[in-house]
């Protein structure tokens, strides 16, 4: 059997996650960290800190006959850490944007990082938009419908997710993998994408 | 700047030997007496010092918008070297970013007239956040909030809220208006206002511009100590955004709310506020290394050493907040309290247990004006040993995470891994050791090296309270032995609980607590024992071969 290994560099962008300080009880923001923790090691931990800078984690997984890979850029979403978004999007394969579909607001952050990334991101950046929080369903403010149909017209996946139940993390990532065109056809571009491509020696290392 | 609460004090020291010892070290005596030599003291580094020189904390006042620390002339009389090696730092430090991002760009979008309904943010941005800031917000009105010992404010210039340890900053405002009005009176006829003592508060200001930091206290901390303290957290403030771009934003615009870029940070402030209160690192100006046996703690080093990269600067392995080994570029000095700032970052956030982190962060008394970044992560899961690479570039994540990968392996292939798993297991040690009775603690710092040992605080002090009434006891005697006005050497207090001895001189500084049935020669006949039991000790309890890349 064949296995080729894949470098796919995703990028979680994340709106701001400023919550505001209503009844709520829950202990994230929008829940990225939650989405990647959830991905990486099939964990949910309610008292989550928030990420300082960004953090970053690999998870490899087998789509069909192959190998892929995920580099994971979890990214802070506190305003101060908003101007290095571009240092981790620069180089990224694909975008998760989440949003908390019980805050509006954060529904309407999530449409200027798209803009952003429409403007100055990689030209072929697979977007993903992911509704977190879709166990709170009593206390939705965006509906699902809305969502689809602004993820539809700029041609981007989207999926409620939730990572504490474990709803739609690993299907997000098969989307995105599947959309992803392979390394062989679509080499990454630069002296970014050699630097990519050692790495898959290294963690084959650190794996085994 | 005339309202600097604390003018720079005019450090008159009788030998002028402040300077971080120069390796002479041939005659480190058996047994340590008042007269011993800077550089000779148990402890002392044999090959020149990891930190920056200080004088515990009348050096925080220094000011901080050089490019470099400031040093008075008499220190660096013993540095010849320094002038260029000061030269070669601005130089490679000159390529640092002074904005995080494009912060500072949004700012002057932001700015630009005819865009008024944008200039604030909507509430929610500002808010601060209970489920961030992991704790609920108290009603100010309450007695509960009247009873805290201890409150901080941090306000800037146009009197608006920046930040409140209790509380929601919104319900303070008026609070802080009054703060505000308090400082700008004063200042008004060239004074400056620095404490208030009332009904057994000091409310003592500090003022940084653009920013006014306030405390409230009811604990018996000098005033001098709790300006100390706010300091900390104008620095603590300062790593996050740096002095330029703090200074830049309140020159662009007066009133800017400073919390919408601060958000996130209330936790990493409210740690360090905690951390002060029961940990001596800060009172000291100083840091506790980890005890472990010089051979594994060789082989950590060299480890470390060999694992470098172009860009990187300091390459740290702590372990709580005690420090395991810590490798710097040549002639490059860390000051402590850019390394307390450090530790406390880490330990205020849990992030930092997955994956690897890769964050800016501002060594504000190393270079204010630019950040670092730094590269953040646990080796295992389940120890308690955090690695920490800073580096120049913020381009450089994969370089300094590929050094990572290489330390790991060399403490592999060293063996010395499981050793370092046992000496973690015992992270302090009791002060049963030394083998005095009446002796319950003590905490011994080596000016040349600025680092300091003390053993766990074990019985009586068993409660949060008795363990905070212990330093409080240590402060009082530090700030006695640090008096501006009149310096004491040695300070023998007793105490209906306990009796403390404290001991300064050029070299070190001393303090020691005794049971309250002891007497005062049994206490100066211990005092010889334990010195010659922390020599004995030194090469576990102290790192005493800084190694350099």
């Amino acid at each position: 059997m064949q296995i080729s290994w894949f470098l796919q560099k995703i990028q979680f962008c994340l709106e701001n996650c400023n919550l505001s300080q209503t009844f709520h009880f829950s202990d994230t923001g929008v829940g990225k960290s939650s989405i990647v923790w959830r991905f990486v090691e099939d964990s949910f931990d309610p008292n989550i800190n928030p990420t300082i800078g960004a953090s970053f984690m690999t998870k490899t997984v087998q789509y069909q006959n192959e190998l892929h890979k995920f580099l994971i850029w979890d990214t802070a979403g506190q305003e101060r850490f908003r101007a290095l978004a571009p240092m981790y999007y620069r180089g990224s394969a694909a975008a998760i944007i989440v949003y908390d579909i019980t805050k509006e607001e954060t529904f309407s952050t999530l449409k200027n990082w798209v803009k952003e990334l429409r403007q100055h991101g990689p030209p072929n950046i697979v977007v993903a938009i992911a509704g977190n929080k879709c166990d709170l369903n009593d206390v939705r403010e965006v509906m699902e419908k809305d969502a689809k149909d602004y993820a539809d017209s700029i041609h981007a996946i989207f999926v409620e997710t939730s990572a504490k139940n474990a709803i739609n993390i690993n299907e997000l990532f098969i989307e995105i993998s599947r959309r992803i065109p392979s390394t062989d056809t679509n080499p990454p571009s630069s002296g970014k994408g050699f630097k990519l491509r050692r790495q898959p020696s290294v963690t084959k290392r650190s794996c085994c | 700047m005339a309202a600097d609460v604390h003018k720079k004090k005019s450090w008159e020291v009788p030998n002028g030997s402040l300077a971080p010892g120069d390796g002479q070290h041939a005659e480190r005596s058996e047994s340590p007496t008042p007269g011993l030599a800077q550089g000779t003291e148990p402890g002392a580094g044999q090959e020149g010092a990891m930190f920056v020189h200080t004088r515990s904390y009348e050096d925080l006042t220094s000011p901080e918008d050089g490019a470099a620390v400031a040093r008075s002339p008499e220190e660096r009389r013993g540095e010849p070297a320094e002038q260029s090696s000061m030269e070669q730092i601005s130089k490679d430090f000159s390529e640092l970013s002074t904005q995080l991002t494009g912060i500072a760009l949004d700012l002057e979008e932001e700015m630009r007239p005819g865009k008024e309904g944008k200039l604030e943010p909507s509430p929610q941005t500002n808010r601060r956040d209970s489920v961030l800031s992991g704790k609920e917000e108290e009603d100010v009105t309450m007695d509960a909030w009247r009873m805290h010992r201890k409150h901080v404010f941090v306000l800037s210039e146009a009197g608006k809220p920046v930040y409140s340890r209790y509380g929601s900053e919104e319900a303070l405002s008026s609070t802080m208006g009054v703060m505000m009005a308090l400082v700008s009176f004063l200042e008004a006829e060239k004074n400056a206002i620095r404490s208030i003592h009332a009904d057994g508060y000091k409310v003592v200001f500090v003022r940084r511009s653009p920013l006014v930091l306030v405390a409230v206290a009811r604990t018996q901390q000098s005033e001098q100590e709790i300006a100390h303290e706010l300091l900390y957290i104008y620095y603590q403030i300062l790593s996050l955004l740096t002095w330029t771009q703090l200074n830049h934003i309140f020159q662009q615009k007066q009133n800017y709310d400073l919390r919408r870029l601060l958000a996130g940070s209330e936790r990493i402030t409210d740690n360090l506020l905690d951390l002060m209160a029961h940990d001596p690192s800060f009172l000291m100006g100083a840091v506790r290394c980890l005890p472990l046996a010089a051979s594994v703690r060789d082989a950590v080093s060299s480890s470390l050493q060999q694992a470098k990269a172009k860009s990187l600067v300091f390459s740290i392995l702590l372990s709580g907040n005690q420090l395991v080994s810590l490798v710097r570029k040549k002639d490059q000095f860390l000051h402590p309290i850019d390394l307390h700032l450090l530790f406390n970052l880490i330990s205020s956030s849990s992030s930092f247990r997955e994956g690897e982190a890769w964050t800016p962060i501002c060594l504000p008394k190393f270079n204010s004006s630019g950040f670092f970044h730094a590269h953040i992560s646990y080796l295992e899961q389940e120890m308690d040993l955090c690695l920490l690479l800073v580096s120049t570039d913020r381009e450089d994540f994969f370089t300094v995470s590929d050094c990572k990968r290489r330390f790991q392996e060399r403490l592999r292939r060293r063996g010395v891994h499981h050793a370092l798993q046992e000496a973690l297991r015992t992270p302090f040690y009791s002060v049963a050791q030394v083998g005095i009775p009446d002796l319950r603690h003590f905490i011994y710092k080596s000016k040349s090296s600025g680092l300091f040992t003390s053993p766990e605080i074990e019985a009586p002090y068993v409660q949060e309270e008795e363990k905070e009434r212990l330093l409080g006891l240590y402060q009082y005697l530090h700030s006695r032995a640090h008096n501006s006005s009149r310096p004491l050497k040695n300070i023998y207090f007793t105490g209906p609980r306990e009796n403390l001895l404290a001991w300064v001189t050029n070299a070190f500084e001393l303090y020691v607590c005794y049971s309250p049935l002891g007497t005062k020669a049994g206490a100066i006949n211990a005092v010889n024992k334990l010195m010659k039991w922390i020599r004995k000790e030194e090469d576990r309890l102290f790192i005493l071969t800084p190694q350099t890349y």
